[in-house]
């Protein structure tokens, strides 16, 4: 089969410590980027994690670096919740070796932040949608890594449950993580301290949320069909139904 | 859990039942085991025959069992069968050609065509293994691999189809092997599965957690830093050497090794670990259990043994989905 390149002309450093939302129309290329900086897709480039080569890396030392979250993951329908999660200690434990307290405390401690302690005798497969996402967040909170990568981590999550998520990724980049998510929800992704707009497979835009640059290069990537607009201390973006001209009130 | 050495344990009392009755059960009755003791007949008939095809027909579920359940794991998939690599249709291809080539079924009878037989099955379902892998150029993608499979299977079924036309007198022992058959089980063939069973069920087991990785997708098991290609060439070879020596001895039982993961699960919730461990106990008594009443039902007649577990698993597949729809709304 042919390849085909997705993204180009990438050149990009993502600040440790700080949480970077990745946004974009559709099929902008930006779960294809999140995919590379996770190393599961080849690059013609490199790509970099703590100044050493991510494809030099040992699998399980970079697993206990680099946490990844992936989109709709599928199966483990027969798991229990619990089981999930533990597999996030995957990297932590020696071949063969049975969970130790500090994988069960882990895992223990991620079903809690994600409000899934509760259900986690439960089956996987028996879970509704957004349970089942929480599940698996935890699966990705429990491997500990000081970076998480999220490839549209609010799919099936309500609102309060997108407010509790927030909470988790405010807490862990306070704790000194950095976390990198593609998100559609750009009413969210403008919490973030940094917005990665890409588009075309490209990146359009690189900048902190509050910037007006970081607004106007977000309205423009959509078409001007959004509108960022300033709600008590932090930023919404609004559907328009018609483009945004500067002349549009203008009478013809 | 907690609930797996329970389980384990329920499952080896009832296979010991279960080689208690096959002991006692045969064309002359419990009376051969009561005179075992003073009758050299019956000692033969208990010693020579029940006692090693009823624990060759578990040896062959065992191994159908754990085959299943790493082929489910694998592909993700819970209908994935042992035989979706093209070891069945290998199988069928090596002894439809050995048969022509030797002028069966008469000589098929025979010790040594039969071990003969034994061995081109085996060679023939790992060579339509080792076809689907050259198909799918690897083990990498899961996807590729099962159409490979699946077009594996086509193929060699068909070219099986033109050797069985070529030399219609193969027919009949044909169908023979492709029923399923335990009654030719001897202690030979039981010494051969066990050896493939305790390193497979071992390897099988190691890499469980590769299996618990994969199932929430490849990427999130890349991530966990899992070795995914070795790992899964070695769960391969585990599903291509246990699906081999089964079709190799007993010929063609279909549904235990869908049928005993699916079991399992329903009565526990497990990691791959002690799943594939249960899946072959389970596998192993589904069958003893099968080959016990396929010697019943029609006695003195023997029905094959394949042709049960295909109605029962059949049965039980039907259930399952019917199950699954009618609880799937919500999910």
């Amino acid at each position: 089969m042919g390849k085909v390149e997705i993204l180009h002309a990438l050149d990009l450093r993502l600040p440790a410590g700080r949480w970077t939302a990745v946004v974009g129309p559709n099929g902008a290329g930006k779960s294809t980027l999140l995919r590379v900086l996770a190393g599961l897709l080849p690059t013609a480039g490199t790509v970099t994690l703590h100044g050493r080569d991510l494809r030099d890396w040992p699998a399980r030392e970079r697993a206990r670096q680099l946490a990844w979250l992936g989109q709709g993951e599928p199966g483990a329908e027969d798991l229990s919740a619990y089981d999930v999660a533990l597999l996030g200690r995957l990297p932590h434990r020696a071949w063969l070796a049975p969970p130790t307290e500090a994988d069960h405390a882990a895992a223990r401690q991620a079903l809690q932040a994600t409000q899934v302690w509760d259900l986690r005798a439960r089956r996987l497969g028996d879970l509704s949608g957004g349970e089942r996402q929480r599940v698996l967040l935890a699966r990705a909170l429990a491997v500990q890594a000081p970076v998480l990568l999220m490839d549209e981590p609010l799919a099936h999550l309500d609102p309060p449950h997108q407010a509790d998520w927030l909470a988790v990724v405010r807490r862990l980049v306070a704790a000194g993580g950095t976390v990198v998510s593609v998100l559609h929800e750009l009413g969210v992704a403008l919490h973030a301290d940094e917005l990665l707009i890409v588009r075309d497979g490209a990146i359009a835009h690189h900048g902190p949320c509050a910037s007006p640059d970081t607004h106007r290069a977000l309205q423009a990537a959509f078409d001007e069909r959004i509108r960022v607009l300033p709600v008590q201390g932090s930023w919404v973006a609004l559907p328009q139904e018609e483009p945004i001209h500067a002349d549009r009130d203008t009478p013809h | 859990m907690t609930r797996a050495p329970w389980l384990a344990l329920a499952l080896l009392l009832l296979a010991c039942l279960a080689l208690a009755v096959g002991v006692s059960v045969g064309s002359t009755g419990f009376d051969s085991l009561r005179h075992a003791l003073q009758d050299p007949v019956a000692r033969q008939i208990v010693a020579e025959i029940r006692l090693p095809r009823t624990l060759g027909a578990w040896l062959t579920g065992a191994l159908l069992g754990l085959g299943g359940a790493v082929a489910q794991g694998l592909f993700r998939n819970p209908l994935a069968d042992p035989f979706l690599l093209g070891s069945a249709s290998g199988a069928m291809l090596a002894v439809a050609v050995a048969l022509a080539w030797w002028g069966a079924p008469a000589a098929a009878a025979a010790l040594v065509p039969r071990l003969g037989l034994t061995g081109a099955a085996f060679v023939g379902a790992l060579g339509g293994v080792m076809l689907t892998l050259l198909l799918a150029q690897g083990v990498q993608h899961t996807l590729r691999l099962l159409l490979a499979g699946v077009v594996v299977g086509h193929v060699l079924g068909a070219v099986k189809d033109l050797v069985t036309l070529a030399a219609p007198e193969v027919l009949a022992a044909m169908v023979a092997f492709m029923l399923g058959n335990t009654s030719l089980i001897g202690w030979q063939a039981c010494g051969v599965m066990a050896a493939v069973l305790l390193p497979a069920l071992a390897l099988a087991w190691a890499l469980a957690r590769v299996l618990d990785g994969l199932s929430l997708g490849e990427a999130t098991a890349h991530s966990l830093g899992l070795p995914l290609a070795p790992m899964r060439a070695a769960l391969v070879s585990v599903l291509a050497l246990a699906t081999g020596a089964a079709v190799a001895q007993a010929g063609l039982v279909g549904f235990v090794g869908l049928a005993a993961p699916h079991l399992v699960r329903s009565l526990a919730r497990l990691t791959h670990g002690p799943l594939v461990v249960l899946s072959a106990l389970m596998g192993g008594l589904l069958l003893a259990v099968a080959d016990i009443v396929a010697r019943v039902l029609i006695a003195p007649q023997e029905l094959p043994v394949g042709v049960l577990t295909a109605v029962l698993g059949g049965t039980y597949l039907l259930w399952l989905m019917y199950r699954r729809t009618r609880g799937g709304g919500g999910r």
